[in-house]
């Protein structure tokens, strides 16, 4: 195909350019009844699975059908769904923080003429295109990263994982019969370009090997004290080595000091650290972002890894699969995971879900991990 | 008939949850079919090509993605990722395949004229692959190659009116809750200030001065819909000094059965008969309530607005009407030092336009970290290894009981020499005098 120019002159980049404008502000694309009830809402209320009313001081009623999504979505999606949004809701739509569609309309009939066309829509293999559900106590979508499909440190993929879980708790995300909302996160890595850290069950790729040395390319392709400098427990040092014949300047790794966390190739891309026989994923769970009866908290390792298991990895699937079950017959109406496994404690949590104990699961990492151990008499057998 | 085999993904398209493979297989068709005759500026099979690769990383449980090499718009240094494939001669089609980040509208509010036209553009100049959205919040933008990065920029800000987002060690894309948009529970303005303060902090966004990342998120209140207080180093959350609104009469209706309670979110199992006793006023944390059988009262002076009587009554109670937000500092995920939750900094500030108030604070911390803050340091980090107190210092704010969960366990104190009558500097002939060797 022939270059297509924007108008844009590479001769000269300055002329004509905008650049700083920003974002667009969000009000030039609020629907009428959103930009009219603005800051004037009085309640709102969930009234099937993934449909809510709010409801304005004025008396006008905004009815939301919330659709899950894969958030790696093509333009042919989008604008699939720009035509629905033509159609029933004035040309307008949202998205939200978990990847969730969400379309308006301020008009019942229209919803429910909205509820079915989203309901009918399939991809050609067979899956929903917008299943409608991800509301109150149930499970919504899961907040995720980019994993194989994009990333150069994953230990993990992410859609794959995503859509594999997704698949197993759909039941969930379009009831509300849990005790209270179940947020699942996953990140490829232990970045955690996501709220993994906080979750309800966070699914995270590690890695289980220490990076190799490319010696041929660390001085060429690296700043050595980076590497070493972006070293959390200092088990990367400069060193020299004999490499063809000839001493050269590398980096030597001290196996027993890494744990994987794979800053270093971030920082030198002659430390490559993927290995298909050592990645997989770690199970956390527990965590939670916001402050309701308890303060939020981190999400804890429960299972400190399973094997990647493309493309359904079925052992992290029944391991989530099992722990919301546990979860949804034992803990009280109102109590997130992390508060019914506190309630009961984390002994009860292992032994009720059958999960095993293992020493990976005792924190050794820095000065927080102290106080994780059990500083008290009180336990249960 | 697809470009390459993949047995292993086509597993994914069964099954009720929208499927990715299914989805970027419909693009690859209809780039083959290409029935809107555009004139494509990348390869027209990268979605195949991104199906094959995948493939090979489902059979080989590897990536196949290198660094992201330097890539960018003239005058930036963050907004697109730069990403090649490391097996280019398989899979020419994703061999240069950057990531553009688009700053989204405050709240991800959308009209279909903004997102067709988004979509043309990638359409033309791109995979016509996306993330709506990206974790950060971003328009992620999957896949192009380096002489449509100009291109791409100059139709976003000169037909679409948009910028980019921000990566590396900036400020990242701010993001926000819907707030008063939608939402009953708003203490202020998310996207408000969201928006303004992007706009305000665009040399910060798009030009990379800081020792690493640093992000802004807005929560309109405590339930922390954007994770702001998990997620970024500056976490304005929504909050109120004054009373709880109730409704008595509504709350009678609660307790009559006559409205769902939590708002209908557990209508899919039988809990049996609304409880307030129970439910609200034994789960409340601070056991500031009281229920007498026919009134509700809160001890509003005791209340820590945890919100779970206001969302398991959302008709009934609300939220003060004294509004603004808490201010928190230092969250981050793991690497390196661990995770961080947002410690409370300002436990309370009025929001308004034009947030100057907020700004400043910002600033004073953002010259703090600038200076001090090691290369590849949240400032998360900076702040436990300098001290709380000396943020406390940069900020120019009194340290408050509330600042913390329960005073230090021990007395190591670093007090200043001038709390010190004397200061540090002693005479040690004097001592001497006073005490033999």
């Amino acid at each position: 195909m022939a270059f297509i120019s924007s108008g844009y002159n590479p001769e000269k980049p300055m002329e004509n350019r905008i650049t700083d404008i920003g974002p667009r502000k969000y009000d030039e694309f609020y629907p009428p009844f959103i930009a009219k009830n603005k800051g004037k809402w009085l309640y709102h209320e969930i009234l099937e699975p993934g449909v809510l009313v709010h409801v304005a001081e004025s008396g006008d009623k905004v009815y939301t059908v919330r659709c899950g999504a894969a958030r790696l979505m093509s333009i042919t999606h989008l604008r699939e769904m720009c035509d629905i949004a033509d159609k029933y809701c004035g040309g307008y739509l949202r998205f939200t923080t978990r990847n969730n569609i969400e379309f308006m309309t301020d008009k019942e009939d229209v919803l429910k003429a909205l509820k079915a066309d989203l309901a009918s829509r399939k991809f050609s293999g067979g899956s929903f295109k917008f299943p409608i559900g991800g509301t109150g106590a149930g499970i919504t979508n899961i907040v995720h990263t980019q994993g194989w499909v994009h990333c150069h440190t994953p230990a993990t993929d992410a859609s794959g994982p995503v859509k594999a879980v997704m698949d197993e708790m759909f039941a969930d995300f379009q009831q509300m019969r849990l005790p209270a909302p179940v947020r699942i996160s996953l990140a490829c890595c232990i970045n955690m370009c996501g709220a993994v850290h906080c979750s309800d069950i966070g699914l995270v790729g590690i890695h289980r090997k220490p990076p190799m040395v490319d010696h041929e390319w660390a001085d060429r392709l690296c700043e050595i004290p980076l590497a070493v400098a972006s070293c959390p427990t200092a088990a990367v040092r400069p060193t020299k080595v004999e490499y063809k014949g000839e001493k050269v300047n590398s980096i030597a790794i001290k196996n027993d000091r890494c744990m994987y966390c794979g800053n270093c190739y971030t920082m030198c891309p002659a430390l490559p650290i993927s290995d298909g026989q050592g990645d997989g994923m770690a199970i956390m769970v527990g965590g939670k972002v916001s402050n309701r009866i308890s303060m939020p908290k981190f999400s804890k390792v429960v299972v400190a890894y399973i094997a990647n298991d493309p493309p359904r990895w079925k052992k992290v699937t029944d391991v989530v699969k099992h722990i919301v079950e546990v979860y949804a017959a034992n803990a009280k109406k109102y109590e997130r995971l992390g508060e019914w496994a506190e309630r009961i404690g984390w002994e009860r949590f292992f032994s009720i879900t059958g999960l095993k104990f293992t020493y990976h699961l005792i924190d050794d990492f820095r000065e927080p991990a102290y106080y994780t151990w059990r500083q008290s008499t009180q336990f249960k057998f | 008939m697809a470009k390459h085999a993949t047995p292993k993904l086509d597993q994914l398209e069964s099954g009720p949850w929208p499927s990715f493979v299914s989805d970027i297989k419909q693009e690859a068709a209809y780039r083959a079919a290409n029935p809107n005759k555009v004139e494509f500026q990348i390869p027209v099979d990268c979605p195949d090509d991104l199906l094959g690769v995948l493939e090979l990383s489902y059979n080989e449980r590897e990536t196949h993605w290198k660094h992201g090499g330097i890539v960018g718009v003239f005058g930036y240094g963050g907004g697109v990722i730069g990403r090649y494939c490391d097996q280019p001669e398989k899979f020419p089609g994703v061999a240069h395949f950057h990531t553009v980040r688009v700053n989204q509208p405050a709240g991800k509010y959308y009209t279909t004229k903004f997102l067709r036209e988004l979509c043309d553009l990638w359409d033309m100049r791109g995979s016509g692959l996306t993330n709506m959205h990206g974790s950060t919040g971003d328009i992620v933008l999957l896949g192009t190659q380096t002489p449509q990065l100009e291109e791409l920029f100059f139709e976003l800000t000169h037909k679409m009116g948009t910028d980019l987002g921000g990566s590396g060690s900036n400020l990242r894309t701010p993001a926000a809750c819907l707030g008063q948009s939608r939402c009953e529970y708003a203490c202020y303005d998310t996207q408000d200030m969201c928006y303004q303060l992007t706009m305000d902090y665009q040399d910060e966004l798009h030009r990379p001065a800081f020792p690493y990342k640093f992000k802004f998120k807005f929560d309109g209140c405590p339930n922390g819909c954007v994770a702001a207080m998990a997620r970024s180093d500056f976490a304005v959350v929504g909050t109120w000094k004054d009373d709880i609104r109730i409704d008595h009469a509504a709350v009678s209706a609660y307790v009559g059965g006559e409205f769902a309670p939590n708002a209908g979110a557990h209508s899919g199992r039988d809990w049996g008969k609304f409880d307030i006793q129970a439910e609200i006023v034994d789960r409340c944390p601070t056991q500031c309530m009281s229920w007498n059988g026919s009134k509700l009262s809160i001890n509003n002076k005791e209340c820590t607005r945890c919100m779970h009587c206001i969302n398991a009554m959302p008709r009934a109670l609300g939220i003060g009407n004294e509004r603004g937000a808490s201010i928190l500092v230092g969250a981050k995920a793991p690497v390196l030092d661990g995770a961080q939750m947002g410690s409370l900094l300002v436990p309370f500030v009025e929001v308004s336009q034009p947030y100057d108030e907020i700004k400043e604070i910002i600033e004073k911390i953002w010259d703090w970290w600038m200076e001090d803050g090691k290369n590849r340091e949240r400032l998360g980090e900076t702040i436990r290894r300098l001290s709380f107190q000396r943020l406390l210092e940069v900020v120019g704010l009194e340290a408050q009981a509330v600042h913390v969960k329960e005073p230090r366990h021990n007395p190591y104190i670093f007090f200043n020499e001038d709390e010190v009558p004397g200061g540090w500097e002693r005479d040690l002939e004097a001592y001497r005098s006073r005490h033999q060797r």
